[in-house]
């Protein structure tokens, strides 16, 4: 497997008033490696770093110290800045923010244009695009008509139809309604499994994180946890301590096994818990 | 009496254009004093534009809105008084900040409602109290606070008229675990201190579980039901189908129910579930 | 409710007018316009206002459409036509009253003039009801790309027009949320003196402008992420291609104004 994003002891201090008062470090040297296929969530509570994080994927920032490279290119490389964010396309949190045009398909288009595909090809692909998010019968809408979930699929099919290696999802369900974070976390997958295509999805829900393939923990700028959901999870007090939440399963099967039962804490989905309890009631 | 009550309420929206939409479908409900009361249904169902007919904001295309036994549309000229009596507090309510200070924001309310400077001053500082904002920030721009404070300073805008009703439209929206259990322990102690009628709309079960005595449930814009929070939590897969979110625990004890373990309760919260299961398993340890 | 106006007054339709290439049409009412100008006689008028009624018809947009576009000017519409009732001095006088007086020209001036502005606000009315706004934006973006040349910044323009025209609904409902939340805190927006309404008004303004930066700001950094880079080298997904029935319009329009000029001509 190849490497597809390697952040080498990354730092990150916003400094205002030109440079006369640097504040605190947002990111305190973070390491870490994702290769190609992975699907990895980033979770960390409000201001611990993941957004800032997430920001160096796509050079909207750039380290104070350290290297980012996504797919072979330093984030750094002026020169290379739309070869890179082709390759590494970025979804934001607000749906309504992020949509340009006042029709599905131009504003799935939109990329594409900025970057002169050709008419045939860039048809093609805005069709794919749109097909593959299940949004290719609301073409020809206006955004306005449509749900939160079905806002930020079109952001997602807009990211898509630039065929990038990676994509990176800065909380795309905090503002949607149970249904369209389901909406949102089915097309995330989808788009993962079956065209290959690496995911980071940043979030605080634990119950999206324990859908993903691997977990990262960040918290006050450094890198604290990271390895398979149910091993992360697993650590529920640790999670509580930094103000993270884990799945209800995986609560009361630690809850049981801290009162001496034989139950694994490891139990991220509601059928690996039904299974376990069957067993230790017997 | 009820506090509030809706007598046939029924909203439609843009009357006589091909846009022409029933929101509200003659919902009646009727509201006690002091309780603590959650709201469901999925974006859509009308319960947005149902709240929204609690303190006058719309007025019913038919029936009637009652406040302490009183049709609130009666005298039209007296809707600015229903708003100070019944608060609503709108979703992502930190984004109609507005003042210099955090101070004058909270007392936009109270101002508007006509209270002396001292009066003001004490609803201010008690609500900011209450809402767990410290006093030095009294001073600040609302402007540069962190999300979570400007929610709050936005929640306590309302508390600050102190109604005797107290709604809340998705109060925890976008905030991580740690922001949701802090605003909804803030609410529910002052719920406890002033005694006043709260209603939350939550999309989230697992935090209605955690604080409400009955829920109200919309869906196609009609009520649902609007029951104790057991028995609504005992008709969960009626619930699922209606497309809201059951708490993963009460989907647990749902299939183990298939499965032959019946525990014969309803299960909502990780703590119950935990003692019953320690109960069955020391049980089972002793026979 | 503000979220119940109509924004744009753009009637989605099949109709051949609404088929037509948006370019052609803004060309064609161009010259449907100098039409109602070059002909100063009520036959030239006559030819406009037929010219006029067999694109309306062509449209299939409802007459009763047209005449709410002329309703708002009527004020201005009758003003002018008193005060050229009452100014004009020259022709035969046929009441007067002081300075005022009216002649059978004033009349004539009068009547004349409002036929023309009538027809004018018809015709370009019909431009609008059978384009949509990003349609129209992208055809002026595409006429005056000459321009060019002379660095006047089209792809800009069009692009913050189009942008404009995306945001419109989404800062009406978001007006609307604010006024609402306001008013829940006991502000007086619709009722109460101008002084406390206009008090009243920052706490809407403030918020609304706020939260407009918030969005420029988070939509500046989408379009970078999806390498937005100004006008150079960018491809279009919206192909504007001409059909003939394009150029027969733009010939039967030019037809129309050959006959205005001539005639015009002849009675002179």
């Amino acid at each position: 497997m190849n490497s597809i994003i390697k952040i080498e002891d990354l730092h990150f201090s916003y400094d205002s008033d030109g440079g006369k008062e640097v504040h605190d470090e947002v990111l305190k040297g973070i390491d870490l490696t994702i290769e190609e296929g992975e699907f990895v969530a980033v979770l960390g509570h409000n201001g611990s770093g993941k957004s800032t994080l997430a920001k160096h994927l796509n050079a909207i920032l750039l380290p104070t110290k350290g290297k980012v490279t996504v797919d072979g290119i330093d984030t750094a490389d002026e020169g290379r800045l739309f070869d890179l964010r082709r390759r590494a396309g970025m979804v934001f949190q607000n749906p309504d923010n992020q949509i340009v045009s006042s029709i599905v398909e131009e504003d799935v288009a939109f990329a594409l244009e900025n970057l002169g595909v050709p008419y045939e090809e860039m048809r093609r692909r805005v069709d794919e695009a749109l097909r593959s998010v299940n949004m290719y019968e609301y073409r020809l809408h206006s955004p306005a008509q449509l749900s939160g979930g079905q806002k930020q699929r079109v952001a997602i099919a807009g990211i898509i139809a630039m065929q990038p290696k990676c994509i990176i999802l800065d909380e795309p369900t905090a503002m949607l309604d149970p249904s369209g974070r389901k909406e949102v976390m089915a097309t995330v997958k989808r788009m993962n499994r079956e065209q290959g295509i690496t995911v980071v999805l940043i979030t605080h829900y634990m119950d999206e994180a324990a859908q993903s393939g691997r977990v990262v923990v960040i918290d006050k700028g450094r890198l604290i946890m990271d390895g398979k959901p149910e091993k992360v999870f697993a650590q529920v007090d640790r999670m509580k301590e930094i103000g993270l939440d884990v799945p209800q399963v995986t609560e009361l099967a630690w809850e049981l096994n801290k009162a001496g039962y034989d139950i694994s804490p490891e139990i991220i989905t509601e059928d690996q818990c039904v299974d376990a309890l069957l067993r230790l009631i017997g | 009496m009820p506090i509030l009550e809706t007598q046939e309420l029924t909203y439609v929206y843009s009357p006589g254009t091909p846009f022409e939409k029933t929101a509200v479908d003659h919902v009646n409900i009727s509201i006690e004093k002091g309780e603590m009361i959650g709201v469901m249904g999925h974006t859509g169902s009308g319960k947005s534009t149902l709240i929204q007919h609690f303190n006058g904001l719309l007025r019913p295309t038919s029936g009637k809105v009652l406040l302490d036994g009183k049709d609130i549309w009666e005298d039209k000229t007296k809707i600015r008084d229903v708003r100070f009596r019944v608060g609503l507090v709108f979703q992502y309510p930190e984004y109609q900040l507005f003042e210099e200070t955090v101070f004058k924001d909270i007392a936009f309310g109270p101002r508007n409602m006509g209270l002396e400077e001292a009066e003001i001053k004490r609803r201010v500082l008690e609500t900011a109290h209450d809402i767990g904002l410290p006093e030095e920030l009294m001073e600040r721009s609302p402007f540069d606070l962190s999300g979570g404070q400007k929610r709050r300073v936005a929640i306590a805008g309302v508390m600050a008229m102190e109604p005797d009703v107290l709604i809340l439209d998705e109060p925890t929206a976008g905030l991580d675990p740690a922001g949701r259990d802090k605003i909804l322990g803030h609410i529910k102690a002052y719920h406890r201190r002033t005694g006043n009628t709260t209603l939350i709309v939550s999309h989230s079960m697992e935090d209605i579980a955690s604080f409400a005595d009955r829920i109200l449930v919309m869906s196609d814009s009609r009520l649902f039901c609007f029951d104790d929070t057991v028995k609504v939590f005992a008709r969960s897969e009626e619930i699922s189908a209606i497309g809201l979110d059951v708490p993963q625990i009460t989907r647990v004890f749902d299939k183990l129910k298939k499965r032959g373990a019946d525990f014969g309760k309803e299960v909502y919260t990780v703590e119950y579930a935990k003692n019953l299961l320690l109960k069955r398993l020391s049980e089972r340890e002793v026979p | 409710m503000l979220r119940d106006i109509t924004i744009g007054q753009y009637f989605p339709g099949n109709s051949l007018i609404h088929r037509l290439d948006p370019r052609f049409k803004i060309v064609i009412t161009v010259l449907y316009i100098i039409m109602l100008f070059a002909g100063g006689t009520y036959t030239g008028l006559a030819i406009g206002a037929a010219y006029a009624l067999i694109a309306i018809a062509l449209s299939k947009i409802k007459p009763k459409m047209f005449v709410k576009s002329i309703k708002p000017i009527m004020p201005f519409l009758l003003i002018t036509a008193l005060i050229n009732l009452l100014l004009v001095s020259s022709g035969e006088i046929l009441w007067q009253w002081k300075f005022l007086k009216i002649t059978d020209a004033g009349i004539n001036i009068s009547v004349f003039m409002i036929i023309r502005i009538v027809l004018l606000i018809a015709g370009t009315s019909l431009l609008t009801y059978t384009t949509s706004p990003i349609t129209l934006t992208d055809a002026i973006e595409r006429l005056l790309s000459p321009l060019k040349k002379l660095k006047f910044p089209v792809h800009e323009l069009a692009m913050m027009m189009s942008i404009a025209l995306r945001f419109i609904p989404t800062l009406i409902e978001e007006t609307d949320k604010i006024m609402s939340a306001q008013k829940a805190r006991g502000a007086e927006i619709d009722t109460g003196s101008f002084i406390t309404r206009a008090r009243n008004l920052v706490s809407i303004l403030v918020p609304l402008f706020i939260s407009s930066f918030r969005r420029a700001d988070e939509l500046a950094t989408a379009m970078e992420c999806r390498c937005y880079n100004g006008g150079a080298g960018r491809t279009r997904l919206r192909q504007l291609k001409s059909a003939p029935r394009d150029y027969a319009a733009l010939f039967v329009t030019a037809a129309f104004l050959a006959g205005v000029i001539i005639i015009g001509r002849i009675w002179s």
